[in-house]
């Protein structure tokens, strides 16, 4: 017998209450994210959990970062049922259950102020026109000892890439932080020391944009919370420490059309169908305007200028690792792997309004099935700005400022995330900047103070 | 009395076993009773309104089939019994013969739907399976149990060892929905389409991130409960026909 949409929402729900009560859970706690990509909670007790998933929670949502509005700041929570997870560090005396939810109005249509929301309708548009888009992210991360600011943080170790460091209180968390994300449903492909001392990646195995969005919500509190419980600091800030390279998000996108990957195509001698060379068109074509959403902090651009595994320059290549796009060659067999890597995300993005935007430009590129330029065979950081703008190579935005102003033309990035959200970031984002062009620098005072 | 019992799962919700119908009068006929058994129903006669309570298995009649063409009289005092009570069974189907369509005036409140005889096999078969849509009944959940893995439907819960797994709405329904049908190979797009229905527009991908993240919770000791079958889908637990067909578990 088919399940109708109905019978779906109220089995989800009944899931739920049955659960919460069998497992005695005590408390919980609803999920959602504000404009700027900071987890929000507020918790309920069971007693309430009925009325909660059938009519959503009322609250005010003046406070929140980007919820703001000028008649009205009341909004509903609304739980997605299908995000129930029991959580998995709760003290087993008093069991707690967590659900993402979804902003609406009061008449119940979807707030404009959450970035979820914005992910869904992108998501819709592309279900439209036949696509469902999978994401991949490497998500990169530092420990410290602790979050001090007043001096450098300092690393746990000084390890390298792929280094099995025995005793490394580092690599414990780190199994343990995976444990952990097993446990709440987000199945990771990889995880290492990265290049950079105490730096660590962890690979998450794809799955559905919304979904991930959620999950990195979910690692990111995973992994600060399992490092506060060691007495240590995790942080995903782009570009914490000076001279080794940053964190970043490298995120592997696919588009499934039917159940069958439409990057592929077994005719096309690399494998990549017109697609995918479309969808890559697109993402180069409006990369510099989505730059201050996939990289929103002034820290960000400190990552993508020291360069590493950062890319500077928008191009693609198949194994040119300073490219913004990358196509990684599948396994052979493995054409249902078929997929591209963007590699400007860092991990201090909202993930919501990131995956947005890519997936707006990609799709923007197949709508007009835009031709794609030739792949950057040489090392784009080897050659002058000359031979650069021969090849047709742009850079990325150099600062937080300059993103903000392709930003700000972009028609493509104002549709992706809606009038509100697009006008408030620009708004908070130009007052970041301005702030921070009025800072006196360690570098600053290193370089200047001793000579003049 | 003739005593038949359900051999294997089948019909709509996988997870759910069923009592055995009420079927009126003892012996049946024999046509009535090769239907029911063909269909895989399972079913118990009785001769008169007293059999049929004494006869009521623990957890109630699944429903009933009264046959009113040669026993009329018997037949209509049945459904009395059986309907003009503060529980009425439901549901009821009511085989009658073409020249008795009068005789079922004014007593509507007795069935829930009738057929005529002779039954046509198909459409007694879609008739019962409508009724029980209808009225819910017929569909009561129970212990789906494969070695380790214990799940009740009723409470949503689900164990391995008896350890509760802590598993979001999809994974559980998905497990149980294979854990219901031990030993058979499902493609994704039948994974798909009986486990997360008409409304889902991911493609069969999310059949695998969804497989992933059942192994997981289930963790390393039991993930290979659900195997792989090499460009064909997923299969839980043992093959039916005891061969290893496919390779180990990914």
């Amino acid at each position: 017998m088919e399940k109708t949409s109905e019978d779906r929402l109220r089995d989800q729900r009944d899931y739920v209450l049955r659960t919460v009560e069998e497992r005695g859970v005590r408390l919980i706690r609803l999920w959602f994210t504000d404009v700027l990509g900071r987890h929000k909670s507020v918790a309920i007790s069971p007693a309430e959990l009925e009325t909660v998933l059938e009519e959503g929670l009322q609250f005010d949502g003046s406070a929140i970062d980007g919820f703001s509005r000028i008649q009205e700041s009341d909004v509903l929570a609304r739980p997605d049922a299908a995000t129930f997870e029991l959580l998995p560090w709760a003290d087993p005396d008093e069991p707690s259950g967590t659900i993402f939810c979804d902003i609406t109005n009061l008449d119940g249509t979807p707030f404009a102020g959450d970035p979820r929301q914005v992910l869904r309708r992108n998501v819709e548009r592309a279900r439209a026109a036949g696509f469902e888009m999978f994401c991949a992210p490497e998500v990169e991360f530092f420990y410290f000892a602790d979050s001090d600011t007043t001096s450098a943080p300092v690393p746990l170790d000084q390890a390298s890439y792929f280094d099995l460091t025995t005793a490394d209180v580092a690599s414990d968390l780190r199994k343990q932080t995976l444990h952990m994300l097993e446990a709440l449903s987000i199945p990771v492909e990889y995880s290492f020391h990265e290049d950079s001392p105490s730096q660590h990646e962890i690979d998450l195995q794809y799955t559905d944009a919304l979904a991930m969005a959620d999950s990195i919500m979910t690692l990111r509190l995973a992994v600060k919370k399992i490092a506060m419980d060691r007495g240590v600091y995790a942080t995903f800030m782009p570009k914490p420490l000076n001279g080794v390279q940053g964190s970043g998000m490298h995120t592997h996108l696919s588009l499934f059309r039917d159940g069958a990957n439409a990057f592929h195509d077994p005719d096309a001698e690399d494998g990549l169908s017109q697609t995918a060379r479309a969808f890559i068109a697109g993402l180069l074509h409006h990369a510099r305007e989505i730059t201050a959403v996939t990289n929103q902090l002034v820290n960000s651009y400190k990552r993508i200028n020291e360069g590493y595994e950062a890319p500077r320059y928008v191009s693609w290549a198949r194994n040119n690792r300073s490219a913004l796009v990358r196509v990684p060659i599948p396994k052979p067999g493995k054409v249902d792997s078929t997929r591209i890597e963007y590699r400007a995300v860092d991990p201090a993005c909202n993930p919501y309004l990131a995956f947005s935007v890519l997936l707006a430009a990609g799709l923007h590129g197949v709508e007009e099935d835009l031709e794609l330029g030739p792949e950057a065979r040489v090392n784009l950081y080897d050659l002058s700005r000359v031979e650069q703008r021969d090849l047709g190579v742009d850079g990325l935005p150099a600062n937080l400022s300059e993103a903000l102003d392709e930003m700000e033309e972009s028609t493509l990035v104002r549709d992706a995330l809606g009038d509100h959200i697009f006008e408030w970031f620009l708004r908070n984002k130009r007052a970041e900047w301005s702030e921070y062009q009025r800072q006196v620098t360690p570098f600053e005072l290193e370089t200047y103070l001793p000579n003049w | 009395m003739s005593w038949n019992v359900r051999a294997d799962w089948r019909g709509g919700d996988p997870a759910h076993t069923m009592d055995p119908l009420l079927v009126f009068p003892d012996p049946p006929p024999p046509e009535l009773a090769q239907c029911l058994d063909l269909d895989g129903w399972a079913w118990k006669s009785v001769a008169d309104p007293d059999a049929a309570m004494s006869e009521e298995p623990d957890e109630g009649w699944a429903g009933a089939i009264v046959v009113a063409d040669t026993d009329p009289e018997g037949a209509f005092a049945l459904c009395r019994r059986l309907r003009k009570v503060e529980m009425p069974l439901t549901p009821l189907l009511l085989l009658v013969g073409g020249g008795q369509l009068a005789d079922l005036e004014l007593r509507d409140d007795l069935f829930d739907d009738f057929c005529l005889t002779p039954v046509r096999p198909a459409e007694l078969q879609a008739r019962i399976e409508h009724l029980f849509y209808r009225t819910g009944r017929g569909t009561r959940p129970e212990l789906v149990e494969y070695g380790p893995l214990a799940l009740n439907p009723e409470t949503y819960q689900a164990a391995v060892d008896g350890e509760p797994l802590d598993l979001t709405y999809m994974e559980y329904e998905l497990l149980k929905f294979l854990a219901a049908h031990p030993g058979k190979v499902f493609t994704r797009e039948t994974l798909l389409s009986r486990v997360w229905g008409y409304d889902y527009y991911g493609g069969a991908r999310t059949v695998d991130v969804h497989i992933r993240r059942l192994r997981a919770k289930l963790g390393e000791e039991h993930a290979g409960l659900i195997h792989t079958v090499r460009s064909v889908g997923y299969r839980f637990g043992q093959s039916r026909w005891g061969v290893q067909a496919s390779g180990p578990a990914r």
